[in-house]
């Protein structure tokens, strides 16, 4: 459960962010909307890298997953019946291709949001770790996913709305979504789940589950010759961030009203470890705040001078890796730390054994233990 | 004549043409201490290494309570009754030392019961008198990696006694100890012995010597002479191989 000295801190946020509607004006609020929409995926993105060792370049892919399994509906839910999305027509096709058309029922689309990107990362996920390939090679192979994905829904223009993916929404389940009411609502919807999502994780990492985890972490060889197989928890919980992405990336469509193949690749599943990283990659509140204070960040460069955004984004990278380790949340413990000597920036820091937490950004080889 | 625990069958293990063990064979009963001693690459970790399925054999077979284990996953093996301490001392560091052991104490729990907090009472009990047993109870929730060196080593031996294995191997137990903790250690394996078969693999012979159990010694993969330390050390074969390393003087010295 949650440390009780926490407990009325988090009371606090959830109150601060339920009265936002009141407190900050329309375009603030649709942007804190879909920013918490994002938090969620970070929560997701520490469970797996965080607490399980395993960094995805790929989480794009199944917040795209999410995103498109709800657009889908959305499209063929805006239309008048018996007709296809305008982008079929223009590309010459007459019928509805067989995998849109169960995505009529509202139902089946919210069932296939966090089937779809669970199902593809459990699959991915035990096909690569039962080989016991892990580390630096799972963190190419997903973004190599993200790279596929991205290309391909490109590539399918007539069933996938191509480049400029699903957008001209209407209504969902009988609400508009351009309306007003529906907008907070939909904020509020956004804040509750990212609020139980938070609630669920944070049972979960002290959970006996967790301890595993975290065990797996930092010995997988280790935790073998204890007697476990690591393989079904470490596809588990990549199935869960997935899921969780999967969520995540339906919120933001809601949102936002368009889901496209660049909200999906490999530059925003890499802006997506920058959220993780500067918050503070084992911690689920540091997650939060990371997403918000990178995004809102984003928002107010690329206003301010739309070129500069991913020069930023890189130098906040090479600053969160080799100096704040542990993120924002972790902040306090590296500056407790002894104050390094000063190194000459363009030489290899030496290898020292230290009793610092781990901050390799990928968890140590089984090679490496005993 | 009690059958034996583990059976080792005129095993060879081979890397790349280069035989670490060749056609050893060796055999360890119920509740009994097992010494193995040889100088660098004689195989002794290698071996350990091969019945705990970390490296396949390229002849030979490992039977275990009648069972042959020689290509059964590393998991199983533990699962089946075989725990291992290795060398570099390999804890988790993130988890408290209470946490060590609890997760060493419940791999044979069902998978949804990781959906839950904490120990079992009846393996709380059991960790808690490992605690003792490791001379660990106030660092109980300190996390493990701000443990001094020799309280690491006793902390995987107790993760591997809480694994409640029916053959523990300690490889190098009481390396890099104090002279004090080396004969807690010797005594806690000797107390061990009671419940569990131990092969223990160590380079001290004071440490060897207060285990006061039958020692066998390895040299380029073979067994070279099995018997009491005193006999083994009388051997003038053994002291060729140990005085011929200029860095083993280990045996003469003790």
């Amino acid at each position: 459960m949650l440390k009780h000295a926490q407990f009325p801190l988090y009371a606090l946020a959830l109150a601060l962010f339920a009265f936002a509607p009141e407190l900050v004006s329309p375009y603030h609020l649709s942007l804190l909307g879909r920013f918490l929409a994002f938090a969620i995926l970070a929560l997701g993105l520490t469970l797996v890298w965080g607490y399980g060792g395993i960094l995805s370049l790929g989480q794009g892919v199944f917040f795209g997953l999410g995103g498109y399994c709800l657009a889908m509906h959305l499209k063929l839910a805006a239309l008048p019946p018996g007709e296809i999305p305008d982008f079929m027509q223009w590309s010459g096709l007459t019928q509805l291709p067989w995998f849109w058309a169960p995505f009529r029922n509202p139902y089946f689309a919210l069932a296939a949001l966090f089937l779809v990107p669970a199902l593809l990362a459990a699959g991915l996920a035990w096909l690569v770790f039962h080989r016991r390939v892990g580390g630096v090679y799972f963190a190419l192979i997903t973004q190599a996913l993200a790279l596929a994905l991205s290309t391909f829904v490109i590539s399918q223009q007539p069933y996938t709305g191509g480049f400029n993916g699903l957008t001209d929404f209407s209504s969902f389940l009988g609400f508009t979504l351009t309306d007003p009411s529906t907008q907070r609502l939909l904020y509020w919807l956004t804040l509750a789940v990212l609020a139980l999502a938070f609630a669920f994780c944070s049972w979960l990492v002290r959970s006996n589950f967790g301890k595993l985890l975290t065990a797996i972490r930092d010995g997988e060889n280790r935790v073998r010759f204890l007697g476990y197989n690591p393989t079904p928890y470490k596809v588990a919980v990549f199935a869960l961030g997935a899921l969780l992405a999967g969520l995540a990336g339906a919120l933001f469509t809601l949102h936002v009203g368009v889901i496209s193949p660049a909200l999906i690749g490999v530059v925003p599943s890499i802006e997506m470890i920058i959220w993780v990283a500067v918050g503070g990659r084992a911690s689920l509140a540091g997650a939060v705040l990371g997403t918000l204070i990178v995004n809102f960040g984003k928002d107010w460069i690329s206003s301010a001078m739309p070129d500069l955004w991913l020069i930023v984004m890189g130098l906040l990278f090479i600053l969160v890796v080799t100096a704040l380790p542990g993120g924002l949340t972790g902040l306090g413990a590296s500056l407790r730390r002894p104050v390094p000597a000063f190194r000459f920036p363009f030489r290899f820091p030496e290898r020292k054994p230290s009793s610092a937490p781990t901050v390799s950004i990928v968890a140590p080889e089984a090679e490496d233990l005993p | 004549m009690t059958a034996p625990l583990l059976e080792v069958r005129d095993l060879t293990v081979s890397f790349d043409g280069f035989k670490a063990i060749d056609g050893l064979s060796l055999s360890i009963l119920p509740r009994s201490v097992r010494v193995l001693i040889g100088p660098n690459g004689a195989g002794k970790s290698t071996l350990l290494d091969t019945i705990i399925g970390r490296v396949r054999p390229a002849q030979g077979h490992i039977v275990f309570q009648g069972r042959d284990i020689t290509r059964t996953p590393e998991y199983e093996i533990v699962q089946l009754g075989i725990c291992r301490k290795f060398q570099a001392p390999g804890i988790l560091d993130s988890l408290s030392v209470f946490e060590n052991l609890a997760l060493a104490a419940r791999h044979h729990r069902p998978w949804w019961s990781f959906f839950r907090f904490g120990l079992e009472a009846d393996l709380t009990e059991r960790v808690e008198e490992i605690l003792d047993l490791i001379h660990l109870r106030d660092k109980r929730d300190a996390p493990a990696r701000s443990l001094a060196h020799g309280q690491k080593q006793w902390l995987e031996i107790g993760m591997v006694v809480a694994s409640d294995a029916d053959l523990l191997l300690l490889d190098e137990p009481a390396a890099g100890m104090s002279h004090a903790e080396v004969e807690q250690t010797a005594a806690l394996v000797k107390r061990l012995s009671a419940r569990h078969s131990l092969i223990v693999i160590d380079h001290d012979m004071t440490f060897v010597a207060q285990l006061d159990a039958p020692v066998s010694v390895l040299h380029m993969g073979r067994l070279l002479k099995e018997g009491s330390l005193d006999e083994v050390r009388s051997d003038p074969q053994v002291a060729s191989v140990y005085l011929g390393r200029v860095e083993e003087d280990a045996l003469g010295r003790a």
